[in-house]
């Protein structure tokens, strides 16, 4: 309905988060803030064992401590489960899908497996009795590293299956052999994606009442309330229709709360059980050891190139880490990857293996960019590697190698609709100063200065805005990936907007009302954007996977212009005047010629009083979108970072940042430079900070905020963030999802500068984190 | 996250509090709490009482006396920091707390919780150790003197009986005399590996953070340097007789190296 009148008052603009005033002055209430009467308090008694059989559990002390009032072992809440804790993407017709009750009682398979529950009136008390809890473990051997849990001989962790592989995932396009066979050069580079700890600032947390009316209400720090929905009548087999579930204020998720827990299953078969409220909230070591982690896969990769270094062909193998068993999507997290393995690039032969396989760890599952760093991450190291062993500059064989036309259809079969991978080179590479750079790097080789300097890129794409349903459903993921918004316009002026996605740090309050003003020409203060509540806003899939502007403000988005079309339809009635025959530009619609006219406010109290409506139109000004996209969405861009290492102590810090991302049209510039920001700082996390450690006997060995290396902002330069937009052709916002692509981009960048640094000392590589106590042994090593 | 359960008195006095700890054998004092908490909410520590000293206003003060300050006990990093007495006479104090742990540690953590805790992942503890400080402990018969030679017994460990409250930190006045050099991979961590070096009585003290179960004195440097050995082969010595830990921060071979390269460091901003 646009016409050449129509002026944009917020879209576009930095507008501040309505969403703050509430969150900084502590007043917005996360789950650990809620509480209801005769709320009852759970604790998890856990296995302090990786791999151990339950030869018994003891609850009569537990069960006669202060305070508590019930205690139970998985067998004593057998009948409560209706189903396991699922596993929503079985990525191969035979994936092997174990067993997973929300208490297990055969054997503990990772540290921190729960196998018991304690309830009490107080959270002290029940973690108190928790500890009274005698449980009696006969431990076997424990297997935490993926390859050697591939590996013959080795402890089976679900002994029915006789191996610890879940599953082996192929894709194959083009004439890969071949390709290798006449290709000039060949790179082949193995590399490890170590296991990360997602670190939500709030920790997870659930609640779960009964009614007297047999309804169950849940809230949790969920990502997902609608999922949760879903799966929670699939694991108690309480009526879907009997449940709601809220997400309040939810601090942060980054994946880890794109799940199905089970302490939400606990909390809601309890209070089913007890007729009470119960409650549990994670200590964060408990969650270090009891919520998803991300990462942990073994890449092998191969490229075929020219001599020239033209990329034919890029050949993928990966070891995926499952963990102890399959959470909601864990089989599927390296596939999202799997396209991604030729990055920005234009290759003809493409191969990519999957094997997943479990080990005694926490299972792995969802990480901010899930799949799709670690494919980027490979991509842009090897192609790193090719262009040393070539002797060219890294930018020179990036630009050699892009997509330069769009759209197009990429080596593994998908179609990347726009791009401007070029652009964004330019412009890093103007903001960086790129000779400069290399001079100051030169001069400190020269002087075999302690201090090196390294220049690494990561020019990118990803694919996100998760996802065509029917390409969901071609990959064996059990759901869909539409997106549904409802926007009711109330008499006085107010507008609703009641979404299906559930913000968790994003502003999506903020974002989703400057759409919604701007579509109906109203103050965004007129605008409420409700979320987080299965009864009140039904419909949704939730937020995951950069798709809540990408799909659910497209939803929005044709949500306004069913509203406009049919306010138009009143207002045409009310002039008396025909439809055609009025312009509409910014909450106004003028009859053409004329200075008569209406506001959708004033469309919106007629649909209210029905006095005057046109024949057979209903009362009322509401209108519910859902939308599937068509494809994926697929921001890109060039990423830049600068170290130094201090070949003494092999201490490595980034010094400078540069990204450049095209993330389609920006509705709201600051919160896209948070997000980027944010996604920066997690993905240079992993070069050179971030590492879940397992030791021998498989117990956690940094499991806490002391030993697992988050980085501040003291450990961190401000980055330097710009952008060029190549507007997605395939929704009417041009927009393209931000959410991961920081993650998705700097891992590769921070560690192609490493070993930028390093390679005139003879260095080839760095495991990653690059550890000073790494950097410095590798430096050794060549000097020895 | 949630410690066990504990009782809690809050001492109006230090000798309320040294009253106190004589009257209970479980008993642990309670000052900016910055290392006792975390350990009780791991549950790794369980006092049965806790005596709050942290309003002992009387035990925060740095004063001048005699060619030495009294640091009192419940003085805060962050006053530590900003003291201009100790910036003037006794710089390396007020620099080495500048770089503790992060704002809030700062001002809540106090110099004796951090001596007493007796962490040698800590900084002020071997600071004092290369500055020869002396510990003053009160207990029901009343104080008494303890070189920081002495203080150090054990990893978390003190010569503090456990009737006896630390109430002032003497160190001597040697003005800019003295560096502290940390590695750490993020600001707010305890050091990888530390080094003080100062020079005290005509001679070059250096001691080691993180470097064994307690603070630790350099002896080899300190002998090499004695004998007119340049900076960097007296450096060379800085892990002579230490037993590093090894842990996810660093195997004890990268501590040992560090501590050669820190020492090497320190030693130059001492002379820098």
């Amino acid at each position: 309905m646009a016409t050449a009148e129509e002026t944009v008052t917020y879209v576009g603009q930095g507008v501040a988060r309505k969403e703050d005033a509430a969150l900084v002055t502590g007043g917005a209430k996360y789950i650990d803030d809620l509480s209801v009467p005769g709320m009852l308090w759970m604790a998890v008694v856990r296995s302090p064992l990786a791999h151990a059989r339950v030869v018994s559990i003891d609850l009569d002390r537990a069960r006669e401590a202060e305070g508590v009032v019930a205690a139970f072992s998985g067998d004593d809440l057998a009948q409560e489960w209706a189903g396991g804790l699922p596993c929503a993407w079985p990525v191969t017709e035979d994936t092997k899908v174990p067993d997973h009750y929300p208490l297990t009682t055969d054997k503990a398979r990772h540290v921190g497996d729960g196998i018991a529950v304690v309830i009490a009136e107080t959270r002290a008390l029940a973690k108190d009795a928790a500890e009274l809890v005698d449980v009696e473990l006969e431990a076997l051997p424990a297997v935490t590293d993926v390859e050697a849990a591939a590996g013959d001989g080795a402890p089976i962790l679900h002994e029915s299956f006789g191996t610890n592989e879940s599953y082996t995932w192929v894709l194959e396009a083009g004439e890969v052999g071949r390709l290798f066979a006449e290709a000039d050069v060949t790179v082949s580079e193995r590399y490890r994606q170590q296991r990360l700890i997602p670190s939500a600032i709030e920790p997870r947390g659930v609640m779960a009442a009964p009614s007297p009316t047999g309804d169950f209400t849940v809230w949790s720090a969920t990502q997902v309330p609608h999922v949760l929905r879903t799966a929670l009548t699939l694991v108690t087999g309480i009526p879907e229709a009997r449940l709601r579930i809220v997400a309040p204020e939810v601090g942060g998720g980054f994946g880890s709360k794109l799940d199905i827990y089970a302490e939400e299953a606990l909390c809601l078969a309890l209070a089913r059980r007890l007729g009470r409220p119960v409650k549990w909230v994670a200590e964060r070591s408990e969650g270090y050891l009891a919520t998803i982690h991300g990462r942990d896969v073994v890449q092998e990769i191969e490229l075929a190139a020219t001599s020239e270094g033209r990329i034919t062909a890029v050949r993928t193998r990966l070891l995926a880490a499952m963990g102890a068993y399959l959470q909601l999507v864990t089989p599927g997290i390296p596939i999202l990857g799997a396209w991604l393995y030729g990055g920005c690039y234009d290759i003809q032969g493409y191969s990519f293996t999957c094997t997943g396989v479990f080990t005694n760890t926490t299972p792995i599952d969802a990480y901010r960019g899930a799949g799709r760093p670690e494919a980027t991450y490979a991509i842009e190291h090897a192609v790193d590697a090719l262009a040393r062993r070539l002797d060219k500059d890294p930018v020179e064989i990036r630009r050699l190698n892009f997509i330069k036309e769009f759209p197009a259809t990429i080596a593994s079969g998908l179609e990347i609709d726009s791009g401007d991978f070029e652009g964004a080179l330019d412009r890093g590479l103007e903001l960086l100063d790129y000779d400069q750079a290399r001079r100051e790097q030169e001069e400190r080789r020269a002087a075999s200065d302690s201090k090196q300097l390294g220049i690494g890129f990561s020019t990118y794409v990803e694919m996100c805005g998760l996802a065509p349903s029917r390409i969901l459903g071609a990959v064996r993921y059990v759901a869909g990936g539409w997106e549904a918004t409802t926007i009711r316009c109330l008499p006085t002026g107010t507008v609703q907007a009641i979404i299906g996605t559930s913000p968790h740090g994003q502003g999506h309050v903020t974002t989703f009302s400057q759409i919604v003003a701007d579509q109906l020409g109203v103050p965004i203060e007129s605008v409420e954007v409700i979320h987080g509540d299965t009864v009140v806003a039904p419909l949704g899939m939730d937020t995951y996977g950069s798709r809540s502007l990408a799909v659910g403000g497209v939803a929005l988005w044709n949500a306004t212009e069913k509203i406009i079309a049919k306010a138009q339809a009143i207002v045409a009635h009310q002039l008396e005047v025909a439809a055609e025959d009025l312009e509409y530009a910014n909450g106004t619609f003028t009859v053409r010629g004329t200075d008569r006219s209406m506001t959708v406010t004033d469309a919106a109290f007629g649909a209210w009083t029905a006095h005057n409506l046109p024949d057979g139109m209903e009362p009322g000004l509401e209108e519910t979108a859902v939308y599937d996209p068509p494809n994926f969405s697929w921001p890109g861009g060039c990423h830049i970072a600068v170290v130094e290492v201090d070949t003494d102590t092999g201490d490595t810090r980034l010094v400078r940042y540069i990204a450049v991302d095209d993330v389609g049209n920006v509705i709201n510039p600051t919160i896209v430079d948070g997000q980027v920001h944010g996604g920066i700082a997690q993905g240079a996390a992993q070069a050179l900070f971030e590492e879940a450690v397992y030791d021998d006997d498989g117990n956690l060995a940094n499991g806490s905020m002391t030993g697992y290396l988050l980085p501040s902002a003291a450990e961190l330069p401000s980055f330097e963030l710009d952008r060029v937009v190549a507007p997605s052709p395939t929704n009417p916002l041009g927009v393209k999802g931000v959410g991961e692509t920081g993650t998705i981009a700097s891992t590769a960048a921070v560690m192609n500068a490493v070993v930028d640094a390093l390679a005139p000392l003879g260095v080839s590589d760095i495991d990653m984190p690059a550890s000073p106590e790494r950097v410095w042994a590798a430096i050794e090593e060549v000097r020895a | 996250m949630i410690p066990s359960q504990f009782d809690y008195e809050l001492a109006g006095t230090a000798d309320e509090a040294v009253g106190l700890l004589s009257q209970h054998d479980d008993a642990k004092l309670l000052a900016g709490g910055h290392s006792l908490l975390p350990l009780m909410r791991l549950r790794f520590a369980s006092p049965a009482l806790l005596v709050d000293i942290g309003r002992l206003s009387e035990l925060s003060y740095i004063k001048e006396a005699d060619g030495s300050i009294a640091i009192g006990a419940l003085t805060r990093h962050h006053d530590l920091a900003g003291s201009d007495v100790l910036r003037e006479r006794c710089a390396v104090i007020a620099e080495t707390a500048e770089g503790i742990g992060d704002p809030q540690v700062r001002h809540r953590g106090t110099i004796g919780g951090s001596v007493t805790h007796s962490d040698p992942a800590s900084d002020l503890p071997t600071v004092l150790l290369a500055l020869e400080a002396e510990m003053v402990a009160r207990g029901p018969s009343g104080e008494r003197a303890i070189a920081a030679a002495d203080f150090f017994t054990g990893f978390l460990e003190s010569a503090l009986r456990d009737n006896e409250i630390l109430t002032e930190i003497r160190v001597p006045a040697i003005g800019s005399a003295g560096a502290y050099v940390k590695f750490n991979r993020r600001a707010q961590d305890w050091a990888t590996v530390g080094v003080a070096a100062v020079r005290l009585n005509g001679a070059t003290n250096v001691a080691l953070t993180n470097m064994g179960a307690t603070p630790l004195r350099a002896a080899g440097v300190e002998e090499a340097l004695a004998a007119g050995a340049d900076t960097a082969a007296a450096s060379a010595q800085a892990a002579n007789g230490t037993s590093p830990p090894s842990d996810t921060n660093g195997s004890a071979e990268y501590r040992a190296h560090l501590a050669s390269i820190l020492t090497k460091r320190a030693l130059e901003a001492l002379d820098g």
